[in-house]
């Protein structure tokens, strides 16, 4: 006996098999569903845009390693920002804690002579703090996270400016803290490590395709597996061979990417991530449902403060220096830009961790190649703004889509 | 009905509930045994909503008693309804559109599976139980990993019905299950009650529309201003009667003198 259901005529099922797998994407496509296609080719369209326009020099490995830097830490800080949105919550702070959480980690190594790990580790848990605060607020008071956050947008700037004192600026020398980014892996080790991303994918699919097969359900073709595999293995050796061009696959990337895989994991598997969703999309049902709403709320913003001074103190070690606008500038726009572009809803329980990666990979892309082309301010945040209203508008569009078609 | 040994799985008498002033529910009785669907009807503030939060702990009763099959218990909150093993299924449904059909049978009880140090969803056990309930119930869903969302109405009217008795519960309670619904997806609906019923549990629908109580229902109990009216026998009811007793164009003691031998068997 197969587990399929009765059938509906009027529903179109999946069929069987790697033609019928095609054949419901399509479907899905044309019905409005258009998933990741659109951040894709518009990422090809910006890379192929600046190629050419910068006579090559945008896809040159220094270029490259350099956009791998750029993209680390706003990319970490965006991650807790999917967490967030996918509560249908907002968090406005995550700009300044990943500041105020550097300027911690630098005061602490550089004036009272901790060691670079614990310094780091007591910007970490000022993040897990703050994180607390704002979950606090929100759930006891019932409080809207916008104003909790506005309220900490202000007052974690004026407790960076206190915390740095009449330097206003602390330049890194720690060994530990400038290695963070900047470590580069080559030869073995960027391959290594490249090797291990793609057994994981291939991994992945391959078992969870046997655990649904030899539990009686149906499970995507091999033909749809191994094409992923393969794309994914491709894309990554590229990015090895070319990034190993210059000073090779920097840590902060690996950093970044580890993050995004492993609280993928968390999102998709475990019940917490479930919960997560959940509370999103219906929090009364959830609620109804025994999920305990407000622990799962605080939580979240623990993660999301947490990612911010992470990302925060790998910014510092890019820049080896923390000063009075660290984390004020374009940090927090640009961070919820990425996960709305990478396909997180602002409305709750939609969007996946990789939109943080996805997201921020197009937003340094336009960055970096209008650097590089030299364009002035104004332009370049004209332009990011655009970009960010044409994503949400294309996912507006493709939700209207689907909710006409029915599906 | 009239097997002298039958017990019911459910049976209130004599309940009494109030709101400050307001007297929600006077002497009100009820019950429902296995495998049979009763229905309850009256005008708006006759007290059937209130009657269905009694029974699912969201109002605890000021007196009167609950019989569980048979023995005396007390329902003083939703986990203790629960526990006994009755299911409601709210007007709202109580749905995540945005998780797909499996997510929401399971939700807040999900299947877990070790993977080393960490629990994980163990999504093909959950997949594989909700495949089998639905077709057990013969709900017609293209794939139970669509979300929400996707469905029409009285899909996921069925998801939410699937939900409650996919935890082995005795009595389901239906509030308004096909409200808003057209009349191909209401008949989906009372087919599910029908089948609900045939597995043996004792169905409470709460309904405003005669046509789909005389449909499906077994017994019709009948409140009208929070007091008890009287129980009927589906079947041999009559429609005009029944509106009567919900209006009062009859009076509730013909009602009561109607029923009498049923209601003491």
């Amino acid at each position: 006996m197969t587990s399929t259901l009765e059938h509906d005529p009027r529903i179109l099922g999946e069929e069987p098999g790697f033609r019928g797998a095609l054949n419901g994407y399509r479907r899905r496509l044309r019905s409005g569903d258009l998933g990741q296609l659109p951040v894709v080719l518009g990422l090809m369209a910006i890379w192929a845009i600046f190629a050419i326009a910068s006579q090559g020099h945008f896809i040159s490995p220094g270029n490259l390693v350099n956009l791998s830097l750029q993209m680390a830490a706003i990319g970490t800080i965006a991650v807790g920002v999917v967490f967030v949105l996918l509560l249908g919550e907002i968090d406005l702070t995550v700009g300044v804690v990943s500041g105020l959480a550097a300027a911690v980690m630098a005061v602490a190594n550089t004036k009272a002579g901790l060691p670079g790990p614990v310094a780091v580790g007591l910007g970490l848990g000022v993040g897990v703090l703050i994180g607390l605060i704002h979950g606090f607020w929100i759930t006891r008071f019932k409080i809207p996270s916008f104003v909790v956050t506005l309220a900490g947008l202000i007052g974690w700037q004026g407790a960076l400016l206190f915390v740095l004192g009449d330097t206003g600026t602390i330049n890194m020398r720690d060994d530990f803290v400038v290695g963070l980014a900047g470590t580069f892996f080559t030869g073995v080790w960027a391959w290594g490590i490249a090797a291990i991303f793609v057994l994981y994918v291939a991994l992945t699919g391959a078992l969870g395709r046997r655990r649904r097969l030899s539990g009686g359900l149906a499970a995507e073709p091999v033909m749809v597996v191994s094409i992923r595999v393969v794309v994914v293995a491709a894309l990554t050796a590229g990015a090895v061979l070319v990034l190993s061009g210059d000073r090779g696959l920097p840590l902060s990337l690996v950093f970044l990417i580890g993050l995004v895989v492993v609280m993928d994991y968390v999102v998709s598997r475990t019940r917490f991530g479930r919960m997560i969703y959940a509370v999103g999309g219906n929090a009364e049902a959830a609620l109804r449902s025994g999920i305990r709403v407000d622990r799962v709320r605080v939580a979240v913003f623990v993660l999301a403060s947490l990612f911010a001074a992470w990302g925060g103190m790998l910014a510092a070690s890019r820049l080896l220096a923390v000063n009075q606008s660290s984390g004020s500038g374009v940090e927090l726009l640009n961070a919820i830009a990425a996960a709305v572009i990478g396909g997180a809803s602002l409305f709750g329980g939609r969007g996946t961790i990789w939109a943080a990666l996805v997201g921020i990979l197009v937003i340094q892309s336009i960055s970096n190649g209008m650097d590089l082309l030299a364009f002035p301010s104004p332009v370049k945040l004209m332009v990011t703004g655009a970009v960010l209203l044409a994503a949400v508008t294309i996912d507006a569009l493709a939700r209207r889509g689907r909710a006409a078609t029915g599906r | 009905m009239g097997e002298a040994q039958r017990v019911p799985l459910l049976e209130l008498s004599g309940v009494n509930k109030s709101f400050g002033a307001v007297q929600a529910l006077t002497d009100v009785q009820f019950d429902v045994s296995a495998g049979e669907v009763v229905a309850l009807v009256g005008d708006n503030g006759a007290g059937k909503s209130t009657l269905i939060k009694v029974i699912a702990g969201i109002h605890p009763i000021d007196s009167g008693t609950i019989r569980w099959e048979g023995r005396e218990v007390s329902i003083n909150g939703p986990t203790d309804a629960t526990a006994l093993g009755i299911a409601t299924v709210y007007q709202d449904l109580a749905l995540c559109d945005n998780l797909d059909v499996v997510a929401n049978l399971f939700l807040g009880r999900e299947t877990m599976d070790r993977m080393g140090p960490v629990a994980v969803m163990d999504e093909v056990s959950m997949e594989r139980r909700a495949v089998d309930t639905l077709r057990r119930l013969s709900v017609k869903i293209s794939s139970v990993r669509t979300a929400i969302e996707s469905l029409s109405g009285g899909q996921r009217q069925s998801v939410a019905v699937a939900r409650s008795v996919l935890w082995d519960n005795k009595v389901v309670l239906l509030d308004e299950p096909t409200a808003a619904l057209g009349v191909a997806q209401t008949k989906e609906v009372l087919d599910l009650v029908r089948r609900l019923r045939d597995e043996g549990h004792g169905v409470v629908l709460i309904s405003h529309n005669l046509a789909d109580v005389f449909d499906v229902a077994d017994r019709i109990t009948v409140l009208r201003l929070g007091r008890y009216v009287g129980t009927f026998d589906a079947p041999t009811a009559d429609h005009e009667e029944i509106v009567g007793y919900m209006t009062g164009a009859i009076a509730a003691e013909r009602a009561a003198a109607v029923v009498a031998p049923q209601a003491t068997a």
